[in-house]
């Protein structure tokens, strides 16, 4: 029942996603102005700085993240297909856990495409050691999803919820943009050092299993009045 | 606990009318002399600062699955206090690295998880004087999350670099001749840290126990 | 669903255990000269961190203490208007 309603809530998002690929399109293409912005702050005679990949592809992928988070409850808000969710007789720990791997996915779509383009324009190693740039990119993006996804829900009926999101979730997610350009940096060395990817990957994996938990915690009461 | 206050500020007010002479009079640490006496209130101050976390995130965790309204008042009472002293906590701390590393400011795991506390508290505060209707919940999640994210905060930016005195200070201390004369004033300016923390709480709660009142009697007036 | 994380959420904590004891890779100390090491033109006089910062900590308190007698102030000033408007008006 649990895993059925998360699954149902995903292929929701995803069946409404498909139709217009709103949030995709503009989420993609505001990640791309970015970098963009962020290139052109970074580049010194024709040449960007050494390590400016890594922390530039994160940087994309937070500031991109809490543009698809707004979205998509604001599109929950607007329909007010949030409270008929939570009048449903579903646990309501699936809902979370449905609308987080939609922002999953809708997120790692995105760096499907963002991660090509950074590593294109700045000459950057990141498919050296795919398997690893995998894992980081996904507990990454699942850590940032996780608390994201909680606090875009509890913000939806706040008043200054646009500027609230990224005020509240940034500090919250740190460890993770740490260990993901920490990470990320590791593996474009000349020699990529994988024991330490492999460390901040483990660091990553505890912060998604204790904040995943967490936030299926407190959904529940944050979400009733 | 209110019985309590007045006791509380006179013993808390006497140590810290003791504790500069107690200071002025503990043996200099080897390395950096003068300076390093800004210790005796800075780890205490961090002391506090942990005290207030702690009880914010337990707090806030009451309220949020109990529904306590006293917890809530708990919770922005001590996350308040986070903001006061973690503020003392960095400002003292950089003054006293200007002097002993020679930079105001640096990117290590202590004061990274300072600066992130005091952000994560501030956006407590901010969010519930801007949140809206049911702001204390949303206030109460960032409360639990910010206790939680903390030791993450912390690994991960020691393992990133470290400049600050791992616990060198507080080793040095034991094996400095006078060590234990040092030991002992700094946990009396802990103790009397404490005490003020817990006389600034009474005293913070007295408002929000106002707060509620008045609420009632608005609504009590409405009928 | 508490009786149930609660265990989960101790064995997770019990866990971090060793993901915590694996050895940080080695602080690159970035060619920071200890200050003490300067030569003594270029140290800096102690004194004024320390008196600033204990003198921070007393203006902190004192601010902080001025702000919630401000703040109780204003909220019984409002209580004894709802009084008065209570009994001047009603009855």
């Amino acid at each position: 029942m649990f895993v059925r309603t998360a699954l149902l809530v995903l292929k929701k998002d995803v069946a409404i996603e498909l139709r217009s690929y709103e949030i995709l399109s503009t989420t993609l293409f505001f990640a791309v102005a970015c970098v963009a912005i962020f290139s052109f702050a970074f580049v010194k005679e024709g040449q960007a700085a050494e390590d400016a990949a890594a922390g530039i592809l994160w940087i994309a992928i937070a500031f991109s993240g809490t543009l698809a988070l707004g979205r998509t409850f604001e599109r929950e808000r607007y329909g007010e297909t949030l409270k008929a969710l939570l009048l449903a007789p579903a646990p309501r720990p699936a809902i979370y856990l449905g609308k987080l791997l939609g922002i999953v996915a809708l997120m790692f779509a995105t760096e499907v495409l963002l991660v090509p383009m950074v590593a294109f324009l700045f000459n950057a190693a990141l498919f050296g050691r795919p398997l690893l740039m995998t894992l980081l990119l996904l507990l990454g993006t699942t850590g940032y999803a996780a608390v994201g996804t909680l606090f875009a829900a509890m913000l939806v009926r706040a008043r200054t919820r646009d500027v609230l999101l990224p005020i509240l979730l940034y500090p919250i997610t740190i460890p993770v943009i740490i260990a993901g350009v920490r990470g990320t940096s590791a593996l474009l060395e000349p020699t990529p050092d994988e024991a330490l990817v492999v460390l901040w990957i483990s660091l990553l994996a505890f912060f998604d299993v204790v904040f995943v938990t967490l936030s299926l915690w407190t959904f529940e009461p944050l979400m009733t009045e | 606990m209110k019985a309590l206050f007045v006791p509380l500020v006179v013993v808390a007010a006497a140590m810290f009318v003791y504790a500069p002479i107690a200071i002025a009079n503990a043996p200099y640490e080897s390395t950096m002399l003068l300076v390093q006496k800004v210790f005796y209130f800075h780890f205490p101050a961090w002391i506090a600062v942990t005290a207030g976390l702690v009880t914010c995130g337990v707090a806030s965790a009451v309220y949020l699955f109990k529904g306590s309204a006293r917890a809530d008042r708990i919770g922005a009472a001590s996350a308040e206090l986070v903001v006061i002293f973690a503020l003392f906590g960095i400002v003292s701390g950089s003054l006293w690295a200007r002097k002993a590393w020679g930079v105001w400011w640096q990117w290590d795991a202590r004061l990274t998880m300072a600066f992130l506390l005091e952000l994560i508290f501030c956006g407590y505060l901010l969010v519930r004087k801007f949140g809206g209707p049911g702001a204390e919940k949303l206030a109460a999640a960032m409360g639990i999350f910010g206790a939680a994210t903390a030791p993450f905060v912390y690994k991960s930016v020691d393992w990133w670099r470290t400049v600050h005195p791992k616990t060198s200070v507080m080793t040095s201390l034991t094996s400095t001749p006078g060590g234990t004369i040092m030991w002992g004033v700094v946990w009396f300016c802990a103790g009397a840290f404490l005490l003020l923390y817990v006389a600034l709480l009474i005293a913070r709660m007295r408002l929000q126990d106002l707060r509620a009142q008045i609420d009632q009697l608005y609504l009590a007036a409405e009928d | 669903m508490s009786k149930r994380v609660a265990p989960i959420l101790v064995s997770l904590f019990l866990l971090a255990a060793p993901l915590l004891a694996q050895q940080p890779p080695s602080a690159a100390q970035d060619g920071f000269v200890p200050a003490n090491e300067l030569p003594p033109g270029q140290q800096l006089p102690a004194a004024p961190f320390l008196i600033g910062a204990y003198a921070f900590f007393l203006g902190l308190m004192l601010f902080y203490l001025w702000t919630i007698w401000r703040r109780i102030g204003k909220v019984e000033e409002e209580m004894r208007a709802l009084e008065r408007r209570a009994h001047g008006g009603g009855r």
